[in-house]
């Protein structure tokens, strides 16, 4: 395996007094579709957002393509070509689609600014015609297709998605898994991605992990992953 | 009615002063959720700033009046906005995690702290400045009463106007201004895209104080006359329009202002000048029992 993109070494994360990550190991790859499985309330965003820097790591490092990131604050992290589309997908509610993008422009050259553009319009055309309207107005998941096409507008080395799937239609979903499909097979885009929805998810990655209480107690491909028994058991029975 | 045009003009030239100050206010609740309760005496920071760049800028030889104001208006802005950046950076940044509460009662302690360090390096007594923008217009003369428009009150009204029209601007087209905008919508979020939300609440506290020293200005050409405690008065009643037009809103603190000056004009004028201020604070609790979150203080409103 070539040197990882983003390595998580023997993290723990904390909110207050509670222990949320319990010495956290994983590792994307270049190039890879990397997912993390678990039930509700298991870590994963808190995982997510300690890559990114809310919260910090108390222990353990952080490394992303060579350099330590475990102590930078937030904005320098996403200064590294971290993109992030969060949990509950975050849209600017009173700023239009397009300020939506602007702002997920932000660290990106001015002059790329149209190709990005062009490039979302295309992937999620709804956005071009929902240009000028509010991100609070739109549905639910035209604000995912914006969510994840701000994190593209900076040209992102990692995309991180925090559960895309969530309370979308089943159409939607599929169209939204597409989208993460090609971006990782024509751009060679690498991405980490959360989901409860572990047999889609599954399916899409390369790798995957899965997460109880804190802790990843499982690793491997996603067929292999798959066809585990506890997996099964516990995330994908009756969870198509 | 010469009278009521006359009291007009008085009362937005009063409230154009109110809606600078008020911007201060409304823009760093917007961003932080805070009142900063100092800011009306960085106001008063700023007109003492005003008056001595005049006297360096009179002292340095410049005789020309127009080009002694934009000194002067540049010198003030420059050093109110280091007083405005430097009160968040030492007693509201640490207190940021802090409980809701913490920051509130530092900011009236600021207040204080501010009002008697001007009180006593500069003393408690009237602080004159000779008339700089002198003469007018006598707009109507009916033999009996004319309406007139003096150059001060032309300057005060223009230079409000552009301001403002400035700072719109700025918050809605450029990138700053967006990202104003986005920390008061979600500060993680825009952290999360690049935004260094520490560096953007310092250009907020910034750009606050150059508005409230450009206030101070204005209110030190108009009246002639400054203390150490005109920023008590004034602030609250520039707070009151920036409830009044709703709190967080960028147009809600320019109209929220020029109500309260054409109120406080308008009762002064017409009823008695004894209660020209409890006028003002019934007009604001009646507003409130009927728009709780101000007249533009709608949730779909462009905050900051
Ligand atoms: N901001 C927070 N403050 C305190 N506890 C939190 C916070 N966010 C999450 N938690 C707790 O941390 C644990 C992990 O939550 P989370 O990372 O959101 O899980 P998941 O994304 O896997 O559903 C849960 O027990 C949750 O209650
Ligand atoms: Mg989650």
């Amino acid at each position: 395996m070539t040197a990882p993109l983003l390595s998580v070494r023997g993290v723990d994360a904390f909110y207050g007094n509670i222990q949320a990550l319990r010495s956290v190991n994983m590792d994307v790859a270049p190039g890879e579709i990397v997912t993390l499985i678990g039930a509700n309330g298991a870590g994963k965003t808190t995982l997510m957002m300690t890559v990114c820097g809310k919260p910090q790591a108390r222990h353990g490092q952080i490394v992303f393509d060579g350099t330590d990131i475990t102590k930078l604050p937030t904005h320098e992290i996403a200064r590294m070509s971290i993109a992030h589309a969060p949990e509950g997908r975050r849209i600017f509610p009173r700023m239009t689609v397009m300020e939506n993008l602007q702002m997920g422009a932000l660290l990106a050259p001015e002059a790329k600014f149209a190709e990005a553009q062009e490039m979302v319009f295309s992937l999620f055309p709804v956005l071009a015609k929902r240009r000028n309207q509010r991100g609070g107005t739109l549905s639910g998941g035209e604000q995912q297709m914006l969510a994840i096409s701000r994190a593209l507008m900076s040209w992102p080395r990692l995309l991180l998605l925090d559960e895309p799937s969530l309370g979308l239609a089943p159409l939607i979903v599929q169209q939204i898994f597409q989208v993460i499909r090609e971006l990782n097979a024509k751009q060679g885009l690498t991405v980490f991605l959360v989901e409860q929805n572990a047999y889609h998810a599954l399916k899409l990655a390369h790798r995957g992990y899965v997460m109880v209480n804190g802790k990843i107690t499982l690793s491997g491909t996603g067929r292999e992953l798959l066809a585990r028994d506890e997996v099964k058991a516990a995330y994908l029975e009756g969870g198509r | 009615m010469e009278y009521f045009l006359q009291q007009l003009i008085n009362g937005i030239t009063l409230g154009s002063i109110y809606g600078l100050i008020a911007i201060g206010y409304t823009m760093v609740y917007g961003i932080i959720g805070m009142i900063n309760f100092a800011h009306g005496d960085i106001f008063m920071i700023g007109a003492f700033m005003a008056l001595i760049s005049f006297l360096l800028v009179v002292s340095l030889g410049v005789t020309s009046v127009p080009l002694a104001l934009m000194l002067v208006l540049f010198f003030s802005m420059l050093l109110t906005a280091a007083w405005g950046w430097t009160l968040e950076r030492v007693a509201y940044r640490p207190l940021r995690a802090s409980f809701r509460l913490a920051p509130l009662i530092t900011a009236i302690g600021m207040s204080i702290v501010l009002q008697n360090f001007v009180q006593l390096t500069q003393d408690a007594r009237v602080k004159p400045l000779p008339p700089v923008i002198t003469g007018g217009h006598i707009l109507t003369d009916t033999g009996t009463f004319s309406v007139s428009l003096s150059n001060i009150q032309i300057v005060i009204i223009l230079t409000t106007t552009l301001l403002m029209a400035a700072f719109s601007f700025i918050i809605a087209k450029t990138s700053l201004g967006r990202q104003q905008r986005a920390c008061e919508q979600d500060s993680t979020m825009a952290a999360l895209l690049g935004v260094n939300v520490d560096r953007v609440i310092s250009l907020t506290f910034v750009m606050g104080a150059s508005l409230a020293a450009v206030a101070g200005l204005m209110y030190l050409l108009y009246y002639g006359v400054i203390d150490f405690f005109i920023g008590f008065v004034a602030g609250i009643k520039a707070f009151t329009a920036a409830v009044l037009g709703g709190i967080g809103s960028l147009p809600g603190a320019m109209l929220g202002g020029l109500i309260i000056g054409l109120i406080e004009v308008f009762w002064a004028g017409y009823f008695s000048t004894e209660y020209k201020d409890v006028a003002a604070f019934s007009i604001l609790a009646i507003v409130l029992i009927f728009f709780p979150s101000g007249l533009l203080g709608k949730p779909e409103i462009e905050k900051v």
